[in-house]
């Protein structure tokens, strides 16, 4: 038996995966958990007693929308009692005065409020969702004014990277402490959607000078994050920073993934919080060490100085890509696919009329409508 | 939007309410916890970081150090600035 694996450094709790929003790359699965499947409250908060007892120190309270569920700031709250460390991410649309301030007053320590663009038109159409940047914006108000540090995440694609300019400067004027330029991720809605959003390299050129321009300017004001989309990049970024390694998911019915794509994957079978404590799920399940460390690898990364850098980069990713997640992912200029997709990347970017987006939505149940015929 | 945070020997800092200095148990070390970011600063830089509750000058901690670890002030004070102002430029300091 190996050493047991060092506890992760955060949880990323998906409350639920209802969502009033309808984004075309949505992190979440195509097959999305149905509100009778989520796990209660009291399951919620044995999960968060777990985590702070195996040495877990943040929670990312996500989703869909986490607002979505009535118990928000009970869960917050008994996420700070147990000392950890808590991050809401929202959409923000269902945030209002009264729920700032109950957040607050539970002990929420930071809000992420994602923004589709800088203008309620266009950005609109990107959340499906009529009115939501005015409401985003609103909430970005409330939750300074209830005292609440705020990060920005700038959803960025081919559709409004022409826009950085103005997505900075929403940002500084929201007061944001930080703000995150987030380059669409393509697996999941993304990465059904990816010929509509992949930019071309002219934009990530431009994007990249002017977020650097910016960190000049705005140094101890606002931070900004940034990452260059992995299809254009020469090396893979570390996703979730190696597999088992600082991360660990939780969907919505209570399943322990090692990234919130791993759903994607397929072959892994993923256990659960209902089933087993979560120490035991992280240190020993299969799923989990599949590819934790670097005894999976295959070449070039199992020779490769960076092995213990970027882990060999995303799995979920070269899945995608290569059609093998045990792959070198092919972001990476070393694997042998990383010429087939940079290729694909300037082809979709350079289609001069996009297609049209899939909008993420859950299937409906069919209402039974008893004495119609 | 405010301005950027220019630490001197009158500043008188203090951490933001979305960075937390914590004891991490499990792991035997100071943590300091921000959103998407855990910092695991030295023994020396908690000792700092302990002492700032927004009343206490950068020049008192370092009078407090300078003599706690019998080291010359001017170094000590320099040393301090130095952290700090690396600190609230990345975000981690209230301004
Ligand atoms: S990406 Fe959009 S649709 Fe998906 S959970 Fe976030 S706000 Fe909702
Ligand atoms: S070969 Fe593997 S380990 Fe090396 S840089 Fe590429 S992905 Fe990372």
């Amino acid at each position: 038996m190996s050493v047991p694996p060092a506890p992760p450094l955060a949880l990323l709790a998906e409350l639920t995966h209802r969502c009033p929003l309808q984004c075309p790359y949505c992190s979440n699965p195509l097959e999305l958990d149905r509100a009778n499947a989520e796990m209660d409250t009291a399951a919620w908060q044995n999960v968060l007693d777990q985590a702070a007892a195996m040495g877990i120190l943040q929670v990312h309270f996500s989703g869909g929308e986490p607002m979505a569920r009535g118990d928000l700031a009970d869960l917050v709250r008994h996420a700070a009692r147990a000392g950890l460390y808590s991050n809401l991410i929202t959409s923000a649309v269902l945030l209002d005065e009264r729920r700032a301030a109950a957040l607050a007053e539970a002990g929420l320590d930071h809000v992420q409020i994602s923004f589709q663009g800088t203008e309620a038109g266009p950005a609109d159409v990107v959340a499906g969702y009529s009115g939501a940047h005015e409401k985003k914006l609103r909430a970005a108000r409330l939750t300074r004014d209830a005292g609440l540090p705020l990060t920005v995440n700038a959803v960025m694609h081919r559709g409004n990277l022409d826009r950085i300019e103005a997505t900075i400067a929403m940002a500084a004027d929201l007061g944001a402490a930080r703000l995150e330029v987030a380059h669409v991720q393509y697996y999941g809605w993304g990465l059904k959607n990816r010929a509509a959003l992949i930019p071309t390299r002219a934009q990530l050129e431009h994007t990249t000078a002017a977020v650097m321009a910016a960190r000049e300017r705005l140094k101890g004001v606002m931070v900004i994050d940034y990452v260059v989309p992995d299809y254009y990049a020469a090396r893979p970024k570390a996703c979730m920073g190696g597999w088992g390694r600082q991360f660990v998911n939780i969907t919505p019915s209570g399943r322990v993934l090692p990234c919130h794509a791993a759903e994607t994957i397929p072959g892994l079978a993923f256990e659960s919080v209902r089933d087993r404590p979560l120490a035991a799920i992280w240190a020993d399940s299969p799923a989990f060490r599949r590819f934790r460390g670097t005894d999976w690898m295959p070449e070039p990364c199992r020779s490769c100085d960076r092995r213990e850098v970027d882990w060999g980069g995303c799995r979920c990713q070269a899945f995608a890509l290569a059609g093998d997640a045990a792959a070198t992912d092919p972001a990476c200029a070393l694997s042998p696919k990383h010429g087939d997709v940079l290729a694909l990347a300037e082809r979709e970017s350079a289609v001069m009329a996009p297609p049209a987006f899939v909008y993420r939505r859950m299937e409906k149940i069919p209402v039974l409508e008893p004495g119609k015929k | 939007m405010s301005e950027r945070r220019v630490i001197g020997e009158a500043s008188a800092p203090s951490l933001p309410r979305h960075v937390k200095l914590r004891r991490d148990e499990s792991r035997g070390q100071w943590v300091l916890l921000a959103p998407e970011r855990v910092l695991v600063p030295d023994d020396i830089a908690v000792e700092i970081l302990q002492r700032l509750d927004g009343q206490a000058t950068v020049g008192a901690v370092a009078d407090d150090l300078a003599e706690k670890y019998r080291s010359p002030r001017a170094e000590v004070l320099h040393d301090v600035i130095e952290m700090l102002q690396d600190l609230a430029d990345k975000g981690f300091l209230a301004a």
